[in-house]
């Protein structure tokens, strides 16, 4: 017989894993939505690749371990996973970087530890990072964004050539996404007035997402519009996404007070690359993030903290996969330490005072 | 436990976690209590209906006895008599199911009424507080009363233990979080003045001042009737409303909101100056000290979607719940689950033929759909059950540990401030029956502790022994050393 018949309580609330995950997908639709019209169709190819392999991964990875495959299929985390990971890909990458990224993040970044709630990392920022090193070229070509039928958007045919064939990217269409062309402007010597400013950058094609980048985070504000319903609803909490947009705001306007030709502001940090699209989606992840409010609001600031550090200083032009994973090995450590005060104690677990000073 | 918990987050508000279960109140609160229950033909007095030892039957089989007649006595400290709920013949003291999750059998009372009613003589008292304040709890005690929101405490004990203390607020719990549950609002509503009678009793009882009656918002008629009839007492019983949140109805979250202070883990509310009474106690203090009637009925909510007439009913203690139900048009073919109290906090019971106690606020049988039960599935570490925990748990770290049978490691995360209260398995969307876990786990180290106590005493018994024994065979030795020594003199001697 079935426990909730025989132990209370007897009722509970409708929120189910499926309906969480159905939620956090229909939060992504306006930005994949977005990423696909602007870079047309091997967009939406790459990203059907990489859903369904997410799926046939977790099917078979199920069958193996001998686990119910439809019940759990069902309950949408293997295609979230797969979804995000092609959020973060370059939009006219080859089918195979798909299927390498679904099947690294749902094999080796779910299902070895045991599958849904097990995994230590981010199964999307694993997948993310592992393609970067290991396919950089691939990784980093970068389509620029064009209107829907225009003549520098490709065919039908033209972009299954591209997605399946390989196809090289037309001459022209492809550019350097923003972060990637600053750095490559400053170690060339030349600062911010010279480089951004001076035409690559515009505040509001960036915040609209008019501008090379991955396939579903080119535009901040539709990935905000997603992670604010998702904090409406309540499938999120504010914790992560304020801590971890402050600290980069915050460490940014610092540094760019300190030296503006070196160090961009707070409001090119925050409309660029995939911070948003961490904040809200990625460090939020509930299975590979501190469960207590306090433990949160460090986790979210430690990603910040590594976004902007990598960013400037690192190798790498893009922060956010990195830093998620730095702070998800962290995650346990930051749980340890950091519990809720429990009821009449203290925050060391001892009991309160008594009035009068007993205990 | 190593941890360091710091950032006191979830503390700054006077209310911490808690849940909006679905109130599910609409189909009883509307209709007024019925009071014209039909005796049943027997009735069940369990002689364990409260915390503490069972009472002492004083009456014999075949004795006739009269409505408010003491059947048992209470033996302790902490333990309350059980009073006859109608004139009849006591049939048989046996053991009978309990309404428990075990229906365990425990030594019950047999009455057959012979309909005609008839209380002992009891005696009204025009003036309650012209009583020597002490006289109140020896009062409420004798009449068998018992907290009644669900925990069945003895009320005695709590009111001696307040006047003890010097406790300077009594917060009345009108709170009824609890979904389905509507008896205390129907009670405040029809009988409020009977109600802040037993308040300023208790308070008189107390030798305290001051009395704060809470009552969530949804809740407005029993606000308004209780407000009008504390009106009068200038103060002295303050009608307040509370937030519709569940447990608001627990005690410390009532004192948080009310008094800004917490209890200390391990302590008792009196010890921070503040006693808690349940509006339906207080009831029946005022039933007992004013007009000298003993504990014999209680108002309990029948309800579920398995019967067709749900409401309130005031009936004698001892009638069978399943007498209860029928009368209320129980469906017993649609019942999945049969639940004493509210279905957060309350129990499963495997069979309705059990007795109603003093402490059941709730009779409910719920159907599947109701109960709304499937299998667990994994935890997606959503922290859903972290938010909700009014103690400031981490419920999914307990549970973790339970299941890979750490127990201890378990204690570490605050097993034992845990209330049960059922706020983290009602979020939880993976359906896991995290309060099971919880419970279990505690019965279980319970069992250890007891095991390793048993085990220690035998050790210890069995140590004495060695020892004794030794001591003995010692003495014995001594005693031969002595009397050869004794015998060699004397051969001396002889020689
Ligand atoms: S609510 Fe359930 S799924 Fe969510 S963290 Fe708690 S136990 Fe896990
Ligand atoms: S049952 Fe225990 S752990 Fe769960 S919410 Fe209530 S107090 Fe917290």
């Amino acid at each position: 017989m079935n426990l909730s018949l025989l132990s209370a309580p007897f009722t509970r609330s409708d929120s189910q894993v499926q309906g969480i995950m159905a939620a956090v997908m229909l939060a992504l639709v306006p930005a994949t939505v977005f990423g696909v019209v602007i870079f047309g169709w091997p967009a939406f190819f790459l990203w059907t690749v990489t859903v369904l392999s997410a799926l046939v991964f977790e099917a078979a990875c199920l069958a193996l371990a001998g686990k119910p495959v439809n019940a759990i299929l069902r309950d949408g985390s293997a295609m979230l996973s797969g979804w995000l990971v092609a959020m973060t890909l370059p939009p006219w990458a080859p089918w195979w970087i798909g299927v390498v990224g679904a099947g690294i993040a749902i094999v080796v970044g779910k299902q070895v530890f045991g599958g849904l709630g097990q995994n230590p990392f981010n199964p999307a920022m694993l997948a993310r990072v592992a393609l970067l090193v290991a396919f950089p070229l691939e990784m980093t070509t970068w389509t620029l964004p064009s209107l829907p039928f225009s003549s520098s958007a490709p065919g039908l045919f033209d972009s299954l050539a591209i997605t399946f064939a390989g196809a090289p990217a037309v001459d022209g269409m492809t550019g350097p996404t923003l972060i990637g062309n600053w750095k490559t402007e400053l170690s060339q010597g030349r600062g911010l007035s010279e480089s951004l400013i001076s035409g690559h950058y515009n505040v509001l094609a960036a915040i609209l997402g008019w501008k090379a980048g991955s396939l579903g985070e080119t535009s901040s504000l539709l990935v905000v519009v997603g992670g604010l319903w998702l904090l409406k609803k309540k499938i999120i909490s504010w914790h992560i996404p304020l801590s971890l947009l402050t600290t980069v705001a915050l460490s940014a306007s610092v540094f760019a007070l300190i030296d503006g030709e070196r160090y961009a502001g707070p409001v090119f940090h925050l409309t660029s690359g995939a911070v948003m699209l961490a904040a809200f989606f990625i460090a939020t992840d509930y299975v590979t993030s501190p469960s207590s409010p306090a433990g949160q609001l460090i986790f979210g600031a430690g990603c910040g903290l590594f976004i902007f550090v990598i960013r400037t200083w690192g190798a790498y032009p893009e922060g956010a996969g990195f830093s998620v994973l730095l702070m998800n090995a962290l995650t346990p450590v930051i749980d340890h330490y950091v519990r809720p005060r429990i009821y009449g104690r203290d925050l060391k677990g001892r009991p309160l005072d008594l009035p009068g000073g007993r205990r | 436990m190593a941890a360091l918990s710091f950032f006191p987050f979830g503390t700054s508000g006077r209310i911490r976690g808690g849940v909006h279960p679905e109130p599910r109140k609409e189909s009883t609160a509307d209709r007024p209590i019925e009071t014209a229950f039909p005796l049943p033909e027997r009735l069940y007095l369990s002689l364990q209906q409260h915390a503490g030892q069972p009472a002492e039957p004083v009456v014999r089989v075949g004795e006739k006895v009269l409505r408010g007649q003491l059947l048992a006595a209470g033996q302790g400290a902490i333990s309350a008599p059980v009073h006859a709920p109608t004139s009849g013949v006591v049939t048989d003291i046996l053991e009978y199911p309990a309404a428990h999750p075990s229906a365990l059998p425990t030594p019950t009372l047999l009455l057959e009424p012979d309909g005609e009613n008839r209380w002992i003589e009891t005696c009204e008292l025009a003036d309650p507080f012209s009583l020597p304040p002490e006289e109140i709890s020896t009062r409420v005690g004798a009449a068998g009363v018992v907290g009644m929101g669900g925990a069945a405490f003895p009320s005695a004990v709590k009111l001696n233990l307040g006047r003890k203390t010097r406790i300077q607020t009594l917060l009345i719990n009108g709170g009824e979080c609890e979904p389905y549950l509507t008896c205390d609002d129907r009670l405040m509503r029809e009988r409020a003045a009977d109600v802040v009678d037993g308040i300023l009793i208790m308070l008189h009882g107390l030798e305290c001042n001051q009395a704060i009656v809470g009552i969530e918002d949804n809740k407005p008629e029993a606000f308004a009737a209780m407000s009008a009839a504390a009106a009068p007492y200038g103060g002295k019983v303050q009608v307040q409303q509370v937030p519709s949140l569940y447990p608001m109805g627990w005690d410390k979250q009532l004192i948080r909101y009310f008094t800004g202070k917490e209890v200390p883990a391990g302590g008792r509310s009196a010890d921070i100056g503040v006693l808690m009474h349940n509006v339906a106690t207080a009831y029946a203090v005022q039933q007992a000290v004013r007009f000298g009637r003993p504990l014999v009925s209680r108002i309990v909510t029948v309800s579920g979607s398995a019967v067709s007439a749900p409401r309130n009913v005031e009936a004698p203690i001892g009638t069978l719940l399943a007498d209860l139900l029928a009368f209320c048009g129980h469906r017993p073919e649609d019942t999945a689950s049969y639940v004493m109290g509210g279905p957060m906090m309350g129990d499963f019971l495997p069979h309705p033929r059990v007795p109603l106690v003093k402490g059941a606020c709730g009779i409910l049988a719920l159907s599947r759909q109701e109960v709304a039960a499937s299998d667990a599935k994994a935890c997606i570490r959503c922290a859903r059950c972290v938010s909700a925990c009014p103690a400031g748990l981490l419920p999914l770290e307990m549970m973790a540990r339970i299941r890979a049978g750490q127990l201890e490691s378990a204690l570490g995360y605050g097993l034992k401030d845990c209330i049960s209260c059922g706020s983290c398995s009602y979020v939880c969307p993976s359906e896991i029956p995290l309060v099971h876990y919880f419970k279990y786990a505690s019965g279980e180290l319970v069992a250890r502790e007891q095991t390793k106590h048993r085990t220690e005493q035998t050790k210890r018994l069995a140590e004495e022994r060695q020892a004794r024994f030794e001591r003995q065979k010692r003495e014995q030795a001594a005693l031969a050393a002595q009397r050869k020594a004794q015998a060699q003199r004397k051969t001396e001697e002889a020689a």
